[in-house]
């Protein structure tokens, strides 16, 4: 308000802040109350519709994701496509015109989710053993219910429990996380307003046993020093993720299978 | 730990956007007390057994203030007295939202170890939080939480007593709400206003003249209507939601508030977003409580009532709380009224301690004062003390708490003493302070920081860096110069052309990127020169000692070497890290003599001779380009080494071997800026001068133009030629006068950071280079040391880190060494006044003096001799003039009285007084002696009193 400073006493302290918006506080607590290098809660169920081959839905904190997956299956149109040694991925993502603070006018199809398809596809071409199932099609289908930061997180570890589900054979899970680097501390699993602080961030997907990074995403500038930091917190998110998402499948297995033999 | 947590959503609405917020409540937020037995924290902030004698609290307790008392009460609780406070996170937001200063000071206390003050995250705590009822408002609900705090850490304190020792430990709530209070007591909790137990505290009856006037800043009409006095003398201030509403719409326009130093009842609002527009204001009910600097909304007024400036100094001088304005004579003629407004609001108030004096009261036993602050800006603040008679004389420091409609003054209450008035300690301190420079001693982080002495070179060291010690590198300083930051040296090589290299102190080797010496460094910004003192912006150990570029001992430089022909065009250019071994530490005069005594030839000598041949061609290359030389008039003061009062002073004089070192300076950082530029597009510190509008050379113009001579502005190349063309013979000042008129058209040079500007900015007007920067002087000026950091990184010689890449941080640190720079001048200035002022006092001095400006009621004289301008009023200040002999032509600019007229440019013969009337304000008087002037001047001191001003003559001599 005031461009004016006539004492820019603090200014080292405090060099660039949000007005209004402390993203971290002295006392280590974030906005929401987490601390720098916790996760949000996580929720999933797998197998929520029958239909398709496999299907799951997470939800990490505020934001919530739905994927289904159709195949492996011939590949129907565009048959050009057809590859002779491996199975084609292809990923589709779309956000509800529900899902953010003002309503979507166009849910898919525009820049921003082509590139997320896109990238969607990337991940899980690398992740999954396609070269079990030559001349055929996997479907990924991922949804945004609600979005609140970390929407490429939320799809990835939906479609990998959905991929799951469908019994695809994978070489390893793939467990995506973001991690932020706002007022000098590196910040886990960001929110949107955490997002929205200008700050740069880093999205990661890998496969958390062999620690191999699928993909790596990076939004703007860091400086190589904090580059470590940063990723090495990224590293523990995605191992976090996926004690999580393990967990959530050896429930759903072992449910399942208490069904089976019950019946 | 991750999954113990309850899930609440948080729903806040702002404008139509709906915001759903996660609000997780964890359980592993400790209550910080040393007397709990069962949070299992690590070092507990509040001790188990707080000691502090209250009447009202017999035992001991922890303190939980609320948000007004921390706004208001700062001074109090920052008192080494009060320790072990409780600050919810929900007071320490709400404070942060209120108040950018106090929540630092809040930040600074929780910081302290000694303080015991602990921050209890409230909100996120699983037993604190609570939502906000329906039809709640705002501040209910946050009292109701302070309640619910203070409630839970009773109950929370009596439960997990350690076994038997630790004593029963209870929380006070500090609250000056009477609802809050009384609902609080309700409760069955302790709560009482600040004013209650502050004054119950036996041990320290001093904290009660620090607590605030103010108990609420915003009381109601009916609540000063039922005051003793029952009269409104302000103009209510508008809400802020209607202030901002009413500058959208365009109604009110929003400025910051420049007081008027002469005139009290006169300001102006300069408005934000339009730097060339001010708003003038005038009279008690127009200014309407503001205080300098505060953020304003102001309303224009109607045409028909715009006023004129009347050109007359005005101070306030009575303490009577009458409001009756001295007729300002705002004439009837409307051609020069200028566009008036009227304040409606304040915005954001911009309140500092101030350093002044009592006003001695008439009764002896009162409580309440009146302060006079140092700064004539500043309105004169009620206080209450009971120590009224120890302060009399003394210089203080006052805090502003409010300015309530029916005061005259504002509130305040004594914050602390400094010394006696008059003491130059205490006025040195004074001055400090006003111009905000840091000057505690460093602390022993910062101490920690330096290397160990004694300090060697190691052969490490010698590894990385070239090994110049064998060069004939030389420096040359002013005389006295213990932080010598730059040194020279010049060499033939064999196929003609010539080796000149300037070596700069390594400073960035011993101060390191984010430890505790670089952040103090950073935020001192640079070294405060005061004529008897020297604030430092890095320990003495380094700016005298192990960076000071001694002769014949081996330091670490940076160096810049450049290949030139003899022609002084550049060859080639590079930098390094290196050893140097100065050959010789020379002043200006000593460097002189060398290159005049043609019987030296040793290597420096010769040196020093090439160099000076180079300088030469570089100054008229410099100058053909269109650099400007301007005129300040500097002194230096012999002082007594015994009593440290100024004796004699003496102009500084400039020698040839000035401009040879500042010639190779001005080319090192422009090489420099070049090199970081071209590595660092988006981030390199860097330094601009802008060109001044047009409109800033009006008086220049005008100036010239009374002797007939035509003064060119279009560039500074043209304005440089028709300086040197404007010389009269018969006035040898004259020339001089108008540089020293062009230096204050100028704007002023900028830090900035490359990023941040289109490149056609970057130009330095007064050197007349497309780019230029700081990198010779890294002992006393902090932008030298990121420049270093910069280059040593280009050049492979240093990592780079995150902070020195960032713009925005980079221009965050631009900003603050632009006003550390602003704030070291207008100090050093201060200081020369106060020396000047001693060196006047008991004296009587005649000198002669050149018109400067001519005002309606005065005429400003420059004295060469001292270097300061005073001002001779012509009309006494208070009367309308009709006394005065003189009469001002605005045409002409000229003041006549009979068969005198003063003129522009006129030489005067002046007398020199110090006026110790004043007690607060001791000032230079200047009176005019020649021209005579029947009934105005004074007579020569020779012819009035001869034998009783004996000192006089020692002086002149």
């Amino acid at each position: 308000m005031c461009h004016k400073i006539r004492h820019p006493r603090y200014w080292l302290i405090v060099p660039f802040k949000m007005a209004g918006l402390e993203i971290i506080s002295d006392q280590g607590y974030r906005i929401d109350g987490r601390r720098s290098s916790e996760l949000r809660k996580v929720c999933a169920r797998m197998g929520v519709f029958t239909q398709a081959d496999g299907s799951a839905y997470i939800e990490q904190g505020n934001t919530k994701a739905l994927a289904t997956v159709y195949g492996p299956h011939e590949v129907r149109k565009g048959r050009g496509k057809i590859q002779h040694d491996r199975a084609v991925v292809n990923c589709q993502f779309s956000m509800a015109t529900f899902s953010t603070g003002e309503r979507k006018s166009r849910p898919k199809g525009d820049r921003r989710s082509q590139e997320m398809s896109m990238h969607l596809r990337q991940t899980f071409e690398a992740v999954i053993v396609t070269e079990l199932f030559p001349r055929s099609q996997i479907d990924i289908y991922v949804q945004i219910l609600q979005a609140d930061g970390g929407n490429y997180c939320a799809c990835v570890n939906a479609a990998t429990l959905a991929v799951i589900d469908a019994g695809i054979p994978m070489k390893d899970y793939v467990c995506a996380c973001t991690a932020g680097f706002i007022q000098d501390s590196p910040l886990l699993d960001i929110s949107y307003v955490e997002e929205s602080a200008g700050a740069p961030f880093l999205t990661v997907a890998m496969m958390p046993k062999s620690e191999q990074i699928v993909l790596l995403e990076m939004n703007s500038r860091l400086h190589a020093d904090n580059m470590e930091k940063v990723l090495d917190l990224a590293t523990q998110g995605c191992k976090d993720v996926f004690a999580v998402l393990d967990r959530h499948v050896r429930d759903h297995v072992s449910e399942s299978h208490a069904l089976m033999t019950a019946s | 730990m991750l999954k113990s947590k309850t899930f609440v959503k948080k729903t806040r609405k702002g404008g139509v956007l709906k915001v759903v917020r996660e609000h997780y409540l964890r359980d592993d937020i400790w209550c910080g007390s040393a007397a709990c037995g069962q949070c299992p924290q690590d070092k507990p902030v509040l001790e188990s057994d707080p000691e502090i004698d209250s009447s009202l609290c017999g035992f001991p307790h922890y303190l939980i203030p609320d948000t007004n008392v921390v706004l208001h009460q700062m001074d109090v609780l920052a008192d080494s007295a009060i320790r072990n406070v409780i600050v919810l996170q929900t007071v320490q937001q709400e404070v942060r939202h209120r108040s950018g200063t106090t929540y630092q000071r809040l930040r600074d206390q929780s910081n302290n170890p000694d303080k015991n003050f602990y921050v209890f995250t409230n909100e996120h705590h699983r037993e604190t939080y609570t939502e906000r009822e329906q039809g709640e408002s705002s501040n209910d609900y946050n009292d109701r939480v302070i309640r619910i705090a203070t409630r839970w850490y009773n109950k929370h304190l009596q439960e997990n007593r350690k076994d038997g020792e630790a004593p029963k430990v209870k929380v006070v709530l500090l609250t000056n709400d009477r609802e809050n209070r009384e609902k609080a007591q309700k409760e069955g909790l302790l709560a009482y206003t600040v004013h209650q137990y502050v004054k119950s505290l036996t041990g320290n009856p001093e904290l009660v003249d620090r607590l605030a006037q103010v108990d609420m800043g915003e009381s109601t009409d009916s609540d000063i209507k039922n005051e003793a006095t029952g009269r409104v003398l302000f103009p209510e201030h508008l809400p802020l939601s209607q202030l901002q509403t009413g500058i959208k719409s365009g109604r009110f326009l929003q400025g910051s508030f420049m007081a008027s130093r002469e005139n009290y009842l006169e300001a102006n609002v300069l408005v934000h977003g339009d730097e060339s527009r001010s708003i003038f204001i005038q009279g008690h009910a127009h200014l309407n409580r503001s205080v300098n600097e505060d953020a304003v909304a102001v309303e224009m007024l109607p045409e028909d009532q715009w006023k004129c400036p009347s050109s007359m100094v005005l101070q306030d001088k009575d303490g009577d709380e009458e409001t009756s304005e001295p007729d300002l004579g705002s004439p009837k003629v409307r051609s020069n009224a200028i566009p008036s407004g009227r304040v409606v609001g304040v915005i954001k108030r911009n309140w500092r301690p101030y350093c002044g004096v009592l006003q001695p009261s008439g009764i002896k036993e009162a409580t309440r004062h009146l302060f006079m602050p140092a700064e004539r800006k500043i309105p004169k603040i009620r206080i209450e003390t009971r120590q009224a008679e120890t302060l009399q004389g003394q210089r203080i420091v006052v805090s502003i708490d409010g300015w309530p409609r029916n005061s005259r003054y504002p509130k305040g209450h004594f914050v602390r003493k400094l010394g006696e008035v008059g003491d130059k300690d205490t006025e040195n301190e004074v001055l400090l302070l006003e111009h905000d420079v840091p000057h505690q001693p460093f602390s022993q982080a910062v101490l920690n920081c330096l290397p160990s002495t004694p300090w060697g070179i190691t052969k490490e060291d010698l590894a990385c860096r070239q090994d110049l010690r064998d060069l004939p590198i030389c420096s040359v300083d002013p005389p006295g110069c213990t932080d010598i930051d730059d040194a020279l040296h010049y060499l033939e090589k064999p196929n003609g052309n010539v080796e000149v290299g300037v070596h700069i102190a390594d400073v960035t080797h011993f101060i390191r990127p984010n430890t505790p010496l670089d952040q103090e460094a950073a935020n001192r910004g640079n070294t405060v020169y005061l004529c008897d003192k020297r604030i430092d912006m890095v320990p003495e150990l380094l700016s005298s000692n192990i960076c000071s570029l001694r002769g014949k001992e081996e330091r670490f430089a940076f160096s810049c070497i450049w290949e030139m022909t003899k022609n002084a065009e550049i060859v080639a250019t590079r930098f390094c890290k290196s050893v140097i071994c100065s050959k010789a530490a020379m002043t200006y005069a000593e460097a002189q003599m060398r290159i005049d005594d043609k019987n030296r030839n040793d290597a420096v000598t010769f040196g020093l001779r090439g160099l000076n041949a180079l300088a030469k061609i570089l100054k008229k290359r410099r100058i053909d380009a269109g650099a400007l030389t301007l005129a300040s008039i500097e002194v230096r003061f012999h002082v007594d080494s015994e009593t440290h009062d100024p004796i004699d002073l003496e102009t500084k004089e400039l020698r040839e071997t000035n401009s040879m070192v500042e010639e190779f300076m001005l080319l090192a950082n422009i090489s420099v800026a070049k090199k970081i530029l071209s590595d660092f597009p988006s981030c390199a510190m860097l330094r601009r001068h802008p060109q001044p509008p047009p409109s800033n050379y009006d008086i220049l113009i005008k100036a010239g133009k009374s002797k007939g001579v035509d003064i060119e502005t279009d560039t500074s190349k043209s304005l440089a030629v028709s300086l040197d063309q404007a010389t009269i013979p018969s006035e040898p000042y004259f020339n001089t006068l108008l540089r020293i008129i062009s230096t204050r058209c100028m704007m002023q040079a900028l830090y900035f950071c490359s990023g941040t500007l289109p490149e056609s900015d970057f130009f330095h007007y007064g050197l007349a280079t497309p780019i230029y920067t700081h990198f010779t002087s890294p002992i006393r000026r902090y932008s030298d040391i990121i420049v270093h950091r910069l280059l040593a990184v280009s050049i492979n010689a240093d990592k780079s880190f995150p902070d020195l890449l960032d713009k925005y941080k980079s221009q965050a640190l631009c900003n603050n060494l632009n006003f550390r720079h602003k704030m070291a001048q207008y100090a050093g200035r201060a200081s020369v006044e106060l020396h000047t002022q001693l060196f006047f006092k008991n004296k009587v001095t005649e000198e002669e003096g050149f018109v400067l400006f001519v005002r309606k009621n005065a005429v400003q004289v420059l004295i060469p001799k001292f270097g300061f301008e005073g001002t001779i009023f012509l009309k006494s200040q208070d009367g309308r003039g009709e006394d005065s002999p003189f009469v001002f032509n605005e045409e002409e600019s000229s003041q006549t009285a009979g068969e005198v007229k003063l003129r522009m440019f006129d030489r005067v013969v002046v007398q020199i007084t110090v006026e110790t009337s004043h007690i607060q304000h001791q000032k230079l008087r200047i009176r005019l002696v020649k021209p005579e002037v029947p009934g105005f001047s004074v007579p020569p001191v020779e012819a009035s009193d001869k034998i009783s001003q004996p000192p006089v003559k020692k002086v002149k001599t």
